[in-house]
């Protein structure tokens, strides 16, 4: 299990409307509805992780995000979140348009290709990096668009994408100095607040 | 853990105020048979109403005179720890007006004539229903339900509630519903009817003149539409090309499909009025919150004040996943809490009366925490 990022509820705007990509069991939702008091909805795929959110008395549409949001309208939220599932959407570069279609920001949280774990892993051992935050053998894996932070930062480019603030954490979710000194050896989880240039 | 409500007891009703109605007619005073399961709270806050479907009637749970009989339609969802608990909820259940299970219908007597309504029994509405619903609520002493739900039709009236009465309801859970029905689902409808109103049995609607029922078009009625509430699949698991079943009258009969289908029509048109099957299906053609388009959806939900659950199943080509979804995207375009699950099934439309773990879990998760939300204990 990992941890979401200490720094996503600093960027948070108090009574706010955020959307959640791939919500899970509503532990992000449920926390910031408690600590900022956020109107909150979710969208999820797996009916059990829904009646979890239900549990927690979460507002939750079971949604693909493969097939868009075009189900919602322009700036409808203050923030979209998604964390830890940019890598397993089909088409990342459209998944992050439409965040920041529909929210004025967005934040986004990824396995860190490029971390000294996964460098090791294939650099040296030259095997596809399995590791906690890539339990997955290559084959068989969720896992379809993995990429690092100099990837990423280019993608932003070109898509007219403003970084608004970007950090790095543990699967903890917590920070660690190397990464923050050296994010894309030692970041291991991805971390970005992120708004359409204007 | 679960248990039955046992058995339970319906009860009458009257209403002497008169109710105008929709769509310009009128009934000078009313009967609606009602049962209630559970105890409503000291503040009265805690009570929740079922809303049946098409052929449905006020018996949604427990059992009539014995154990033996057959359960409530619902028994399923309603009961000590089930997903609408009893233990914690007071829920009411009620023949809707215009029905034939004891409620005032075409089979009541007109005070105003002495004789039976039959055909002459005004046209109803879901809004009707609904108006009937909240005077029902009224002498409960009922001025908020906790939850307000239903399947199918059902589904349609706790929308009509949610958009009728927005302060009086707590939550709505939508289940296997549409937000107005489409031409296919109207063709169907008037297959149903027209198989009836073509019995030479059925004079009109006057057949208790006749001393007859139109038996014949009432169980062709039901097999047209049985069909449309399961799916393929269902169908083909339940029947296949199988021969028919000899311990049963197998006359002129193929496959065990169309026994099926005969012994269906055969049941219904023994228990069900041919005039109230005419006026349901017409309640369900015109229901229609926005007004044949006139005010777009998410304006007629924009008022609402409950949270949603609404449940669609894979299978369900009656009512179909992509209808559920117009009342959920309407209900996010308005920006009003809204729960969604597209439920895997086999069963088509009738999935919504069937067991299902995960219709169970995510139901009752729903509802319970309806219920912490009203300050109770989970």
């Amino acid at each position: 299990m990992i941890s979401h990022s200490y720094r996503i509820p600093d960027w948070i705007a108090k009574n706010s409307r955020v959307l959640d990509l791939g919500c899970g069991d509503g532990r992000l939702l449920a926390q910031l509805v408690e600590t900022h008091a956020i109107d909150a909805l979710g969208l999820e795929l797996d009916p059990d992780k829904i009646a979890t959110c239900l549990d927690l008395g979460l507002s939750v549409i079971q949604q693909d995000l493969n097939r868009g949001l075009s189900n919602f309208n322009d700036q409808q939220f203050d923030t979209v979140i998604m964390t830890q599932t940019l890598q397993a959407i089909r088409r990342p570069d459209l998944a992050l348009s439409e965040m920041l279609r529909v929210g004025r920001e967005a934040i986004v949280t990824f396995p860190n290709f490029a971390y000294i774990r996964n460098r090791i892993q294939l650099g040296l051992a030259g095997h596809m990096p399995v590791n906690p935050q890539l339990p997955n053998p290559w084959y068989d894996t969720p896992n379809i668009h993995l990429s690092t932070f100099r990837d990423f930062e280019e993608l932003c480019q070109t898509l007219s994408i403003r970084i608004l603030d970007k950090d790095t954490s543990n699967l903890s979710g917590k920070r660690t100095w190397l990464g923050t000194v050296w994010p894309n050896l030692f970041g291991e989880v991805a971390v970005y607040r992120l708004t359409k240039e204007s | 853990m679960t248990a039955s409500l046992g058995v339970v007891t319906p009860e009458l009703i009257p209403f002497e105020t008169p109710l105008t109605l929709e769509r310009g007619g009128y009934l000078p005073r009313y009967d609606l048979m009602v049962e209630t399961y559970g105890t409503l709270d000291a503040h009265k806050s805690n009570a929740v109403l079922v809303c049946h479907a098409l052929s449905g009637d006020h018996h949604a749970a427990g059992y009539h005179e014995s154990e033996s009989n057959k359960p409530g339609w619902w028994n399923h969802y309603i009961g000590p720890g089930k997903s609408i608990d009893t233990d914690r909820f007071f829920v009411v259940s009620l023949n809707n007006l215009g029905g034939c299970s004891g409620s005032t219908g075409p089979l009541s007597i007109n005070p105003e004539t002495g004789k039976a309504y039959g055909p002459s029994f005004p046209e109803v509405t879901v809004l009707d229903w609904v108006h009937a619903q909240a005077r029902l609520a009224d002498h409960l002493g009922i001025e908020k339900f906790a939850a307000i739900v239903g399947g199918s039709l059902g589904g349609m009236q706790a929308l009509q509630w949610s958009i009728t009465y927005p302060e009086r309801v707590g939550a709505a859970a939508i289940i296997a519903a549409a937000p107005r029905l489409t031409a296919q689902n109207i063709a169907f409808n008037e297959v149903a009817r027209q198989a009836i109103m073509r019995d030479p049995n059925f004079f009109d609607g006057d057949y208790a003149d006749h001393d007859v029922i139109p038996a014949s078009g009432v169980g062709l009625a039901r097999m047209v539409g049985h069909i449309t509430y399961l799916s393929d699949v269902s169908m083909g698991e339940k029947f296949g090309r199988s021969l028919p079943r000899e311990d049963r009258d197998a006359e002129g009969v193929n496959f065990a499909v169309e026994q099926y289908l005969r012994y269906q029509g055969e049941q219904f048109s023994g228990r069900f009025d041919a005039n109230t099957y005419i006026l349901m299906t017409r309640a369900l053609d015109y229901f229609d919150p926005t007004l044949n388009e006139s005010i777009p959806l998410p304006e007629v939900l924009s008022t609402t004040q409950c949270k949603f659950l609404v449940l669609s199943f894979t299978t369900d080509w009656r009512f179909s996943p992509s209808r559920s979804e117009e009342i959920v995207d309407a209900l996010i375009q308005a920006g009003k809490p809204v729960s969604y699950t597209r439920l895997e099934s086999a069963h088509g439309h009738d999935a919504f009366l069937i067991p299902d773990a995960t219709y169970e879990r995510i139901f009752k998760a729903f509802m319970d925490r309806v219920h912490q939300d009203l300050g109770g204990n989970v």
